[in-house]
């Protein structure tokens, strides 16, 4: 039994996410008012930022063309990486519905993840690529010269698909001992938005500030890094390995919470 | 014989807190199951029932490994539930009548695919059990239906194909028949007592619904206030409680008020004294009816089987 639920796993997370993905396409006008709220939000952050470029030459750092493709990727990035869905769990922890899910042979932290990891890469061709490319049309975007960086670009992505859907879970594993997790929900969207380069580049902050983010939250591996990754601002090796870093911590930390969710829903009941 | 499920003095308690100042609380222990002991056999059907709060749903999930016992054992297939709860999962199937293990977006037909691979199912194995549960439950009309637009009957008979595709040893069904119209139930019931026929899966059952356990089980365990109160078959239980058969008489002239009936009593005298009820307690119809037939004229007669709701709600109307 244990040789085949190792080898087995990776295909058995592999249907999990391809799961994820056609869940996530059978909502169309969805992704069509996301895509075009998103392209929208674009056209009104680009103009702010390049307006500030206008007066003073560049903004934190980044010319006009950087600029330009750290908003729309940005945009694009934001149905990507998850910032303001619910996350599931933590309705399924509210109405009891959890119980089907434990009754599973796979790890419960282990279905979500893939099951995001199937949602992103829905939105990935859908929601990043109408923003990317109008974008593209109506401004002059940055577009790196080196494959390379390309390829750094995605793995960025991958990573902050992977730290964002893990710090999700943790916010979900809250309702196994408050039932409610708006509060903590909405407290995660303020905080990963404003804290991870989503709403402006944090290097417009202090750079004290700025470095504490870095160097003390996941927040900025969400967003900041896949995207100075992608402009060539700062170090890409670096960056990444700081997501690499994120990625353990979050990952060790949830499977924590989850051991002591689950055994306090096995002691104490729903 | 080899006992699927063994539990000994099985007990949950949960710790209630009251309130009984502004700020003050005060602690309270309930035991929800108070000393459970259960062998269910392989191949066997048990019917489970309880008055709303026995713990009933406390211990399937106790078998199920979703709730750590407080005291006593359990063990289900040789494994203890909750420390071996995902190498139990591989072997169990779980219906709970009030929940979904489908998934809401997905039509009923992938998310029976997607099920394929989280328990490692060989293709064929899975194509036939589907096949058998497409015939016997009717699942072809709404198979590429997604499950939040599904009836509750529908979707129940999705649940239960769900719970049996990895062709589990034991089978748990948490009032699978609650909320469902009378055609839906007697699928699910039909469904069951198939499977039952078939002897290779053991299957616990709770319900309300004791039609669904005068058909199909054979063994009835009784709980009440978290004790098991009655274990046997459901004669047993009319023996026990000393339920009665009935007959009802429909007669020519009216019923004269001062016949003597040796063994049984007259429990309701209907529409004018023409219909009668009597129930029989130390004699048997046929001597009832040759009594009968030489003091009253006769019309029309029918013998009623005692029914198991009353003896049931006597049982927990006595507690």
């Amino acid at each position: 039994m244990s040789d085949t639920s190792t080898s087995g796993l990776p295909r058995i997370l592999a249907v999990v996410a391809a799961a994820g993905f056609r869940r996530h396409s059978t909502y169309r006008q969805a992704t069509i008012a996301g895509a075009f709220t998103n392209t929208m939000f674009g056209f009104m952050r680009c103009y702010i930022m390049l307006s500030v470029v206008d007066v003073t030459g560049q903004a934190g750092g980044y010319d006009r063309a950087q600029l330009a493709t750290f908003v729309w990727v940005g945009q694009g990035l934001l149905a990507v990486v998850n910032f303001w869905t619910p996350p599931e769990l933590a309705e399924r922890v509210r109405s009891g519905d959890v119980v089907a899910d434990l009754l599973r042979p796979v790890d419960l932290m282990a279905m979500v993840l893939a099951t995001d990891l199937g949602r992103a890469g829905y939105a990935l061709i859908t929601r990043f690529v109408v923003p990317v490319v109008v974008g593209m049309l109506a401004f002059d975007l940055f577009l790196p010269a080196d494959p390379l960086t390309y390829a750094a670009f995605a793995v960025s992505v991958l990573l902050a698909v992977l730290i964002s859907a893990t710090c999700l879970h943790l916010v979900a594993l809250t309702a196994f001992w408050l039932m409610d997790v708006r509060g903590v929900t909405m407290v995660w969207a303020l905080l990963s938005g404003a804290a991870s380069g989503l709403y402006f580049p944090l290097t417009l902050l202090p750079d004290w500030l700025a470095t504490l983010l870095w160097v003390g939250t996941p927040f900025p591996s969400l967003m900041q890094a896949p995207l100075d990754v992608l402009v060539g601002r700062g170090s890409a090796a670096l960056m990444v390995a700081g997501q690499v870093a994120w990625l353990a911590v979050v990952v060790a930390l949830a499977r924590v919470v989850q051991r002591r969710a689950l055994n306090r829903l096995v002691i104490q009941g729903g | 014989m080899t006992a699927v499920i063994k539990t000994s003095a099985l007990r949950k308690d949960f710790t209630v807190w009251h309130k009984t100042g502004r700020l003050r609380r005060q602690r309270r222990v309930v035991s929800a199951v108070d000393g459970v002991d259960l062998t269910v056999t392989e191949g066997e059907l048990l019917g489970y029932i309880g008055p709303n709060g026995a713990g009933k749903s406390t211990t399937l999930k106790m078998m199920t490994g979703i709730l750590s016992p407080s005291g006593g054992q359990v063990s289900v297939c040789g494994l203890t539930p909750v420390p071996q709860r995902t190498t139990l999962a591989l072997r169990i199937g779980v219906v709970f009548g009030q929940r979904s293990q489908l998934w809401w977006d997905l039509p009923l037909s992938e998310s029976f695919s997607l099920l394929r691979h989280v328990y490692r199912v060989p293709a064929a194995d899975h194509a036939a059990r589907l096949r058998r549960c497409r015939e016997l439950l009717d699942l072809d009309a709404f198979l590429a239906t997604p499950v939040r637009q599904l009836s509750l009957g529908q979707r129940m008979r999705g649940e239960l194909t769900a719970a049996l595709l990895h062709g589990p040893k034991v089978l748990f069904l948490d009032e699978p028949t609650i909320g469902l119209d009378v055609l839906s139930k007697q699928a699910v019931r039909g469904f069951l007592a198939e499977l039952d026929a078939r002897g290779d899966t053991t299957v616990v059952l709770t319900t309300h619904d004791l039609a669904d356990i005068e058909k199909l089980c054979r063994r009835l365990v009784v709980i009440d206030h978290g004790r098991v109160v009655h274990d046997g078959t459901v004669a047993q239980l009319h023996a026990a409680y000393r339920s009665r058969r009935r007959v009802v008489v429909d007669l020519d002239a009216p019923w004269p008020a001062d016949l003597v009936l040796p063994g049984a009593s007259v429990e309701r005298v209907e529409a004018d004294g023409l219909r009668v009820t009597i129930a029989l307690e130390d004699t048997t119809a046929g001597e009832l009816l040759g009594r009968l037939a030489g003091s009253v004229a006769l019309r029309d007669l029918s013998v009623r089987e005692p029914e198991i709701d009353d003896v049931i709600a006597r049982l927990y109307a006595g507690r």
